[in-house]
């Protein structure tokens, strides 16, 4: 599975450990949900990255103790379609400061990358080669976004008070006072 | 209206230029129809019975006659010549090839139109009240807020892959043109005791399958916390609506299996959070939006003008002007409504010619403006009384001036069977039925205010539950079978029908409509006893005894 | 929604497989040499639901053509000529029963 980091393939230093496996010494891992909590006061000593996989029906807020000291938080899209894992991004990134590696993971196609991005993933398990191939192309389409979020470009709501009013005062002026006629 | 600048418009060129490409991967194979599909419905393209179908947006149900005329050239150019209003304010195509939607798409962007999110799991065309801005009884234009949360909630990233489909309304008059009690989210504009006008907030309303009016969880927000409002109640949903059943996935089922007091918990803790971030309005970023919407520069009129008491003399033009034309906000300007429910035709249709007649009337008589009505019918909202007759003439000549608006003719219908993949039942051939039998104006006259709704399937595209009359197709041992509720209504009392008795099938459905309104000029205490004011003041018994006697 | 693959098969008369053309989106059934026609008459009418389900594997399986096949009656005129099987098969092919405006 072809994994995109800063907007290309990179090699996939993180290791899946399952369920009860022994946690390898020295090696990144990415640990089941159920592990990483039962486990937690040993893996916080670990020299080497620890991460989680985070289920899209449980609240992240239950990852808060542990934010601090996590390398990675991979969050899941059973299929594409089923978008919890947006909102449960932008609350890691936006309300609890996470800022280790976020990775999409699960059903990724191309036309969801840019709104990845936008939710505050920085790690992107592609399920296509070609999508992944696309990736900067795919990210590059838009110029223009209403909403601010987390990712650090400009929305409409700032771009415009930054520019001005684009009317003249007369328009502004003409609706005040329609709205008050009769 | 709203006037793009050059962010919308080039968000606009940006989708168009996507999607261009999308189907292009699709057509090429290397998108499956499985990835392809939440794409197209994103840009309002469904698979229908005969062909594809595009559904264009009508943002809060406002165009220009450019516009208009822009509709008309893509019913011509790409489509078979006529365009369906809706019942959410949008138009649809029905005869739409995939190759070509690319380049119907960019014709419609030039005009500042899309199908952007006007189908698939999102927030869909955020509507209100067709006489927005000229109605007499409203206290504020509610078109700048939908506005702001159109741009908002337009490919927003979290909200994209919600549970199902969200439908948001506002409304701002006494008075609920808009159906808010039966949306996702439904937002009455209203003053509080200490004058500030803000919103209720009520959630849960929706009709299909499993019909709900909706709750109110927040009975007075201020402006500036819309946003911030609205983003925690899609957050909540996204979270917590059900994914493993798309029969219970709506926002409704999730209200519903919570509580309404405890979804409102949830969605107040989390507001809180995020009340006074980015998301708070400040008053500079809704002026900059209400500066772009464009109002005439009025004349200063007196109302009743001579040409006008001239012209009541004419009695088919009096018939008109006491049915189809409702007062303005401002002195001397009337609202004119366009009845697209000519007797025999289906209903909310218009043809290529017919648009373009219409925009050239609006540059002439409604400063460019059209409006178009959740009841299928459109409106002209700025027109000066003295025009009226003038108006008239033109409007009869092109056949959208049937004195039938909110009478027993001017009937709601989903295309039905004809068209739509969904459907058990036919509905359009139903409805031109009975307008024929109510083709006698006296007689649609003196029935009064009576409002038909006809769904052809349970999804309820034509609002079957909140119809005076509801009409409900089904299928029965490969027959189409029709079921009638009555009592319903969408306004501020907004009420589910009641099922008055057994199916019918098709032969017979047009003689039991007959039989309901013979029934209610029996029941009624007085002549201007309103049906729905019957049917509540009788209950559905009475009905149910005249209409099943012989059945 | 559930494919119709996955759906039990239950077939009680003659049917064909039926879809819609992915480029135009117009009705199309699949016929004997595994191509997409729009003429009824020359689609492949079977009568179990191991031929039907034979059929409709290799309709589903040519997704670059057609779209959301499924299996759709039909009937047989003593003359052996084949018709829609219902309305909803009627309407497909012959169009809406109902005139566009302005042309009732």
């Amino acid at each position: 599975m072809p994994l995109v980091k800063e907007g290309h393939l990179v090699e996939d230093r993180f290791v899946r450990v399952l369920d009860d496996a022994p946690v390898p010494e020295g090696v990144s891992v990415i640990l089941p949900a159920a592990r990483l909590l039962a486990d937690a006061r040993e893996l916080v000593m670990r020299q080497a990255p620890t991460g989680v996989i985070w289920p899209n029906d449980r609240k992240v807020a239950e990852l808060v103790p542990y934010l601090d000291w996590l390398a990675l938080v991979a969050l899941v899209f059973p299929n594409f379609r089923d978008g919890r894992a947006y909102s449960q991004a932008r609350l890691l990134r936006e309300r609890y400061h996470f800022r280790g590696e976020l990775r999409a993971t699960g059903q990724v196609l191309r036309d969801q990358l840019l709104f990845l991005q936008r939710g505050g993933f920085d790690a992107f398990e592609v399920t296509k080669d070609a999508d992944a191939a696309a990736f900067a192309e795919a990210v590059g389409r838009y110029s223009v976004f209403y909403q601010p979020t987390g990712d650090g470009r400009a929305s409409t709501l700032t771009a415009r008070r930054a520019r001005g009013p684009s009317m003249t005062f007369k328009g502004r002026r003409e609706y005040l006072a329609d709205s008050r006629s009769r | 209206m709203y006037i793009y600048d050059d962010f919308d418009r080039t968000l606009l060129d940006e989708r168009v230029r996507d999607f261009r490409d999308q189907v292009a991967r699709r057509l090429s194979g290397e998108l499956t129809e499985e990835e392809f599909k939440p794409l197209r419905l994103m840009n309002g393209v469904y698979l229908q019975l005969h062909a594809y179908m595009l559904r264009i947006a009508i943002p809060y149900g406002t165009l220009s006659s450019e516009q208009m005329r822009m509709l008309a050239h893509v019913a011509r150019r790409y489509d078979r010549g006529y365009g369906h209003f809706t019942t959410r304010q949008n138009i649809q195509f029905n005869w739409i090839k995939l190759e070509e939607l690319p380049d119907a798409m960019a014709d419609l962007a030039r005009a500042g139109l899309h199908g952007m999110q006007t189908s698939g799991n999102c927030v869909r065309n955020v509507t209100t009240d067709q006489w927005a801005g000229v109605a007499p009884d409203e206290i504020e234009d509610p078109r700048i807020w939908a506005e702001l949360l159109r741009q908002h909630l337009t490919l927003h990233p979290e909200f994209s892959f919600l549970p199902r489909k969200f439908k948001i309304a506002l409304t701002a008059s006494a008075h609920d043109r808009a159906a808010v009690k039966v949306h996702d989210i439904g937002l009455r504009m209203h003053c509080n005791g200490a004058g500030e006008t803000g919103f209720e907030i009520i959630v849960g309303g929706g009709l299909g399958r499993t019909p709900f009016i909706g709750k109110t969880i927040k009975p007075f927000l201020p402006k500036r916390d819309l946003l911030s409002y609205v983003e925690a109640i899609m957050r909540t949903y996204n979270q917590y609506g059900r994914r493993d059943n798309i029969y219970k996935a709506r926002m409704k089922i999730l209200v519903h299996d919570l509580g309404a007091e405890k979804f409102a918990h949830e969605v107040e803790e989390e507001w809180l959070s995020i009340k006074d971030g980015a998301l708070a309005l400040d008053p500079a970023v809704v002026a900059d939006i209400a500066a772009r919407f464009r109002y005439p520069e009025y004349e200063v009129l007196d109302d009743n003008p001579p040409e006008l008491a001239r012209a009541r003399e004419d009695e088919r033009f009096r018939g008109w002007l006491d049915n189809s034309v409702t007062n303005h906000k401002r002195a001397g300007y009337a609202i004119v409504t366009l009845s697209l429910k000519p007797e025999g035709g289906p209903p909310g249709d218009a043809t290529a010619a017919q648009m373009e007649a219409i925009a050239a009337l609006a540059n002439r008589y409604s400063y460019g403006e059209i409006r178009v009505g959740h009841e299928q019918n459109l409106a002209l909202p700025h027109v000066a009384q003295r025009d009226l007759p003038a108006l008239w003439r033109a409007l009869d000549d092109i056949g959208v001036a049937t004195p039938n608006v909110n009478l027993v003719s001017d009937i709601i219908a989903c295309p039905g069977l004809d068209y739509c993949s969904l459907a058990n039942a036919r509905s359009i051939p139903v409805a031109q039925e009975i307008t024929r039998r109510f083709r006698d104006l006296d007689l649609a006259r003196n029935l009064g205010r009576l409002h038909i709704n006809i769904s052809g399937c349970i999804n309820a595209c034509g609002h079957h539950h909140i119809g005076h009359i509801g009409i409900l197709g089904v299928e029965k041992n490969g027959e189409e079978y029709y079921q009638v509720t009555i009592g319903g209504r969408a306004d501020e009392n907004a009420e589910l029908g009641t099922i008055l008795g057994p199916a019918v099938p098709y032969g017979e459905i047009a003689d039991v409509v007959e039989d309901v309104a013979a029934a209610y000029l029996e029941l009624r205490a007085r002549p201007d006893e309103l049906f729905i004011d019957t049917v509540k003041r009788v209950g559905v018994e009475p009905f149910k005894e005249r209409v099943y006697a012989a059945r | 929604m559930t494919s119709p693959l996955q759906q039990k098969l239950k077939v009680t008369g003659p049917v064909v497989i039926t879809a819609n053309r992915l480029g135009d989106g117009a009705v199309v059934y699949r016929s004997a040499d595994g191509r997409w026609t729009k003429d009824l008459t020359a689609a492949a009418v079977v009568t179990t639901a191991p031929a039907a389900m034979e059929l409709l594997t290799a309709a589903l399986a040519d997704r670059l053509a057609a779209v959301d096949a499924y299996v759709a009656p039909v009937e047989l005129t003593p003359q052996q000529q084949v018709l829609p099987g219902n309305l909803r098969e009627q309407i497909r092919f012959n169009g809406p029963t109902v005139a566009p405006p302005g042309e009732g």
